[in-house]
């Protein structure tokens, strides 16, 4: 057995890419536009270096000669001509770049260069912990790096502990203490004030100090410098 | 299906083991193959509230510890002949039961019947910690006071977190049963009310039982109540909230002794 490798013809293949040109559109005098070309240049020099870069001739009437001479004006600077447009065909040499028609107005995109930015080392943690089921008598949250949500009630012995707030979407049966790493802003916020203990950044007040006014409804505890002030929701 | 449903509190006295021995009757009457276990190892009575406490050979210890077969130490009941007990010893403490010798006895008892119920002893301690361990199901009995209510906080808590379900990601179902519920003393406000409770606890109402004459009757007599007097106010608590176990939906009423009063609210019910 021997195969016998027939010689595969390769293809031309095309391919259809678009790319975002600048376009230049020259106004009479070209001198004097040429000087504004010299004014950006001198503010960012090299701000035209590898860019495709196309000439719009259809605001001015330049001759083949006139066109010859502009080219070779911003080739001087460095400014490479990809196209032109705008003008017709036979003016334009065969050593002069083609002619371009069908192009569309674009948005510049300014690529500004991206500040190295120090990565992180890692996630940050996360700064307030949930609890989606109700806490129960006995249980102790403690979580000092923030804030504690609790969606139903914290019950009478149970006990919430946290560096910054807390709140409770539910009945405050039990104890809170927010704050606790000394952050006296931190406040508590229940949706039913029945709590056995309050407590931010060490000042506490227990049920018998609590309002008797305030038992039962929405309420919130915040430190007024060193006085504990408990207050309605509503 | 065999389920494992522990009946706990956390506090002492509240009707755990009436409880278990009412339903156990109940859910056996409606058909279970159903065995009661006591866990309450040390101060067992459960034996007693069934009737059985003359016919004790062999004991949960003894099966845990391998020293007799379980079909040993099981106890048929002599009213019913699919419900069955599995008694505590009077003579050791709860530090001979170890989580290993519970797991096997239960998962034996799985294969034999449809319901097991485990009489949790009071308190969170070791006895109350196993009997809750391999779960399925809880009641919590609750009576219509302050530190009960509190306690089964507690205790909804450690179901939660301290039971095989709840260490593998599931969930133990949880059931109130409120018992010695008196609803004169509750409409006058010298009880807490069933919506309180069940505001507290945040889990569904398996029945409300009556405080009754019945219960202690029954017990001294060594019946459950489902069995001594079936016409009786807790009785048909208790048989309605079997009915709930079972997956029925029962409307709950609070059975009331008198008859009169009990025609005239279904009467309007009806209407």
């Amino acid at each position: 057995m021997h195969a016998v490798r027939e010689p595969t013809p390769q293809l031309v293949r095309m391919r259809g890419r678009s790319y975002v040109a600048f376009v230049f559109s020259p106004v009479v005098p070209i001198v004097g536009w040429l000087e504004e070309v010299d004014a950006t240049l001198a503010r960012s020099p090299g701000f035209f270096v590898g860019k495709p870069v196309v000439l719009d001739l259809s605001a001015v009437e330049l001759s083949q000669s006139a066109i010859a001479h502009l080219l070779g004006s911003l080739e001087q600077r460095h400014i490479r001509v990809l196209g032109i447009e705008g003008v017709d065909a036979d003016r334009l040499t065969s050593s002069m770049p083609p002619l371009l028609t069908g192009g569309r107005p674009t948005v510049l995109v300014q690529n500004e260069p991206k500040k190295v930015e120090a990565k992180p080392e890692a996630k940050p943690k996360p700064n307030s912990l949930l609890l989606e089921s109700p806490v129960r008598s006995g249980q102790s949250i403690v979580f000092t790096e923030g804030d504690v949500t609790v969606l139903g009630s914290v019950g009478s012995g149970a006990e919430i502990v946290a560096g910054g707030s807390i709140h409770v979407y539910g009945a405050l049966r039990g104890r809170a203490m927010a704050g606790v790493n000394g952050n006296s802003a931190a406040r508590i916020y229940c949706q039913k004030i029945e709590a056995e203990l309050l407590a931010i950044d060490g000042y506490y007040q227990t049920a018998e100090d609590i309002d008797a006014s305030l038992r039962n409804r929405p309420a919130q505890a915040w430190l007024e410098g060193e006085i504990m002030r408990i207050t309605p929701l509503n | 299906m065999a389920k494992v449903l522990v009946v706990t509190s956390g506090k002492g006295g509240v009707g755990k083991t009436t409880s278990t021995a009412a339903l156990g009757a109940a859910l056996a009457q409606m058909g279970g193959k159903v065995v009661v276990v006591d866990f309450d190892v040390g101060l067992r009575n459960l034996d007693l509230v069934m009737g059985a406490e003359r016919r004790v050979v062999f004991d949960l210890i003894n099966v845990v510890q391998g020293v007799a077969k379980l079909s040993q130490a099981l106890i048929r009941d002599k009213r019913l002949e699919n419900l069955w007990l599995l008694p505590a010893s009077q003579t050791r403490d709860k530090d001979a039961l170890t989580e290993e010798g519970v797991g096997s006895t239960i998962a034996d008892l799985r294969t034999k019947f449809d319901w097991i119920l485990c009489d949790s002893p009071a308190g969170i301690e070791r006895g109350a910690t196993l009997a809750m361990r391999y779960a399925d199901e809880a009641v919590v009995v609750t009576n219509p006071e302050v530190s009960s209510v509190r306690d089964s906080d507690r205790i909804i808590g450690m179901l939660d977190s301290k039971t095989v379900k709840a260490e593998k990601g599931e969930r133990v179902e949880k059931h109130v049963l409120i018992t010695r519920y008196d609803s004169g003393r509750a409409a006058r406000g010298e009880m807490l009310s069933i919506d309180d409770i069940l505001e507290i606890l945040a889990i569904p109402l398996l029945g409300i039982i009556p405080e009754s004459q019945d219960v202690l009757l029954a017990s001294n007599v060594g019946s459950p109540v489902t069995l001594n007097n079936a016409a009786s106010a807790p009785a048909r608590a208790y048989v309605d909230a079997a009915r709930r176990l079972m997956g029925e939906t029962v409307p709950m009423v609070v059975p009331v002794e008198r008859k009169g009063l009990m025609n005239r609210l279904l009467g309007r019910r009806a209407a």
